[in-house]
């Protein structure tokens, strides 16, 4: 018998698949469990969400005023105090009359930062680029050229100071990663050990004995007379701490890339450096996009403790602006709310970045 | 008989303290010449052939290529590598670089030919292992064979002297054996000295100038690839072939 092989011709699937009846079956009721679950949520946002509408939008107070403030405590939320206090929030005890200064270095260096998460920014000259905006950056806010009156570092704060701090750390501490973790895999006996030294002694200790190291203890064994801006001694502190967890990460993904890979690239006669940084760093990287943005995003939270060396970024300016003020005390939650708000924001929008990132790298892995 | 242009003098390897692996192996290869090595899992095949481009090094002996030692010295290795393509069992494509970016990396960072040049002449040998077509996909996205294919392409672009084969068949489908022979075998008539360790007997007998039998870091026998098969000189050797062409 000569049999012949007919293929099925392929069909949608049947419509009691679709449709929003199944969809709430499917995922919310699909068993009695997952039922009571749902129904237990729905009773626990009729109690809640109305109350917390009503606190933080129906009864709030959104004017500067003090006392409507007051007489609303317990009912609304009192964000009076953001509208009265936001600058000094935000910008920390730079000058008042000079924070135009400030927003324009922070738009810049913003502008920059989102510019370098795309791809046609992804060029040599990017580096160059940095230095320069970095360059611009500083002056402005630093003065004391070009008719700008001189601010000294200890009045930066707020938001500039976050940003700055986190954005530079993080991109001084990405390189220093990479070496250390290649370091750590090397050949050669010193180095290895050098690196492993230096991310086991950094890990050891919290971040904040870094930071006080780095602002109270460093000075001491500095020669008479000569010392380093305590913005830069803490900017080295973080940078150096952020570097030593990323290139545990970075660590990670240079084990999972197969030993073959190094192979087909020396067999080609690439050398070391080259086979690095074209087969090996770029498949290690993507591997371990989630883990650097998690460390990013600890970094930038983190920034918030170098309040304990008396610069005031967004956390300690908070406190700086509140604690003064007997009237505005009492809405330091409202205040919370505010900078946990802008926290959010930029911590969020880094991990969104890290799953488009993700997708972009992996586009190779698709079939 | 035309001159050497790989030749092992009473090479000696060791893994770690105890495992010899290589064991006082002599061989030299004449230009042009055609090679097979065969022998059990262990015996040292791929092991010997990954110390031509030093991958692999052998403590006591030496190894000459192309009137170049392989040494400690990382510069001599390097130009070795410009001159010998090397073909993995499991490919070794580079799977975040497109086919075409596979094939043009060394021509651009090793050998610095300009992009044009180098994409033009990735496109010549993509044509010649017949996958032209599959330029711009990535590795991940084509069969097997088709994978092992580009890897020889890749290893060709650098026009290399010598061509080594690792069991380049041996992690394919069935159904994709054969393409990969086939362009083996068009290569090997095309006068490229080649090294190639495997079990496709069919294809030592098609395009072998000699065959060596490895069994414990020895060469044991070689010899043309009809007396090899038709009449092997030890014990060793027809207990192997007996059990790889028993059925």
């Amino acid at each position: 018998m000569n049999a012949v092989f007919t293929p099925v011709a392929a069909r949608p699937a049947p419509s009691s698949t679709r449709g929003p009846l199944v969809w709430l079956r499917r995922n919310l009721f699909s068993n009695w469990q997952s039922s009571a679950f749902t129904l237990a949520l729905l009773v626990l946002a009729v109690l809640y969400v109305p109350g917390m509408l009503r606190w933080m939008v129906f009864a709030s107070i959104t004017a500067a005023d003090a006392d409507a403030c007051q007489a609303a405590r317990g009912i609304g939320a009192c964000w009076g105090v953001v509208t009265e206090k936001h600058r000094l929030i935000i910008f920390g005890r730079y000058p008042f009359d000079q924070q135009w200064r400030p927003l324009v270095a922070t738009v810049l260096m913003m502008a920059l930062l989102m510019a370098s998460c795309t791809r046609p920014f992804w060029r040599p000259w990017l580096a160059a680029l940095w230095v320069v905006v970095l360059a611009a950056a500083f002056t402005l806010m630093s003065g004391g050229v070009l008719g700008l009156a001189k601010v000294t570092t200890d009045q930066w704060g707020g938001l500039p100071l976050t940003i700055m701090l986190s954005s530079l750390s993080i991109v001084m501490a990405f390189p220093i990663a990479v070496l250390v973790a290649m370091g750590r895999r090397s050949q050669m006996p010193a180095i290895r050990t050098f690196c492993t030294i230096y991310v086991e002694l950094i890990r050891g200790v919290p971040l904040i004995s870094v930071l006080f190291m780095a602002s109270f203890m460093f000075p001491l064994f500095m020669p008479q007379g000569f010392s380093i801006d305590v913005l830069v001694r803490v900017l080295a502190g973080i940078t150096l701490f952020a570097a030593a967890y990323l290139a545990e990460i970075v660590r990670g993904g240079l084990q999972a890339i197969p030993k073959g890979q190094v192979e087909a690239a020396q067999s080609l006669g690439l050398s070391y450096w080259k086979t690095q940084r074209k087969i090996v760093l770029p498949q290690a990287l993507a591997l371990v996009v989630p883990g650097i943005v998690n460390s990013f995003i600890s970094i930038f939270k983190d920034t918030s403790l170098v309040t304990i060396v008396s610069l005031y970024e967004l956390t300690g300016a908070l406190g700086l602006a509140l604690n003064s003020d007997a009237n505005w005390r009492p809405f330091k939650v409202e205040g919370y709310l505010f900078i946990t708000a802008i926290y959010f924001v930029f911590c969020f929008a880094m991990s969104r970045y890290s799953l488009w990132i993700e997708k972009q790298l992996n586009r190779s892995k698709n079939r | 008989m035309s001159e050497p242009i790989i030749t092992f003098s009473k090479v000696n390897k060791w893994y770690g303290n105890s495992f010899h692996v290589l064991r006082d192996i002599d061989l030299t290869v004449t230009r042009g010449e055609r090679i097979v090595i065969c022998g059990p899992s262990g015996s040292g095949k791929s092991t010997l052939i990954r110390c031509i481009n030093g991958l692999e090094e052998h403590q006591e002996g030496s190894i000459v290529v192309d009137g170049t030692e392989i040494s400690d010295d990382i510069r001599a290795i390097e130009k070795v590598r410009r001159e010998v393509g090397m073909v993995f069992q499991q490919f070794n494509l580079f799977p975040h670089l497109t086919v075409l970016e596979n094939l043009t990396l060394a021509p651009m960072w090793v050998g610095k030919t300009p992009k044009a040049e180098a994409e033009k002449r990735a496109m010549l040998q993509l044509e010649r292992v017949k996958i032209a077509e599959q330029a711009h996909k990535y590795p991940l996205q084509l069969s097997g064979g088709q994978q092992q294919r580009v890897a020889i392409a890749r290893a060709l672009c650098l026009t290399p002297k010598v061509m080594l084969f690792d069991e380049p068949t041996s992690a394919l489908d069935p159904e994709m054996i054969k393409e990969v022979l086939d362009v083996m075998i068009e290569l090997a008539n095309q006068g490229i000295t080649m090294i190639c360790v495997t079990h496709e007997m069919g294809f030592a007998k098609a395009v072998a100038d000699r065959v060596i039998f490895m069994d414990q870091g020895q060469i044991v026998e070689q010899n043309k690839p009809h007396e090899f098969f038709n009449n092997p000189q030890s014990e060793r050797t027809r207990d192997f072939l007996s059990k790889i062409l028993g059925h």
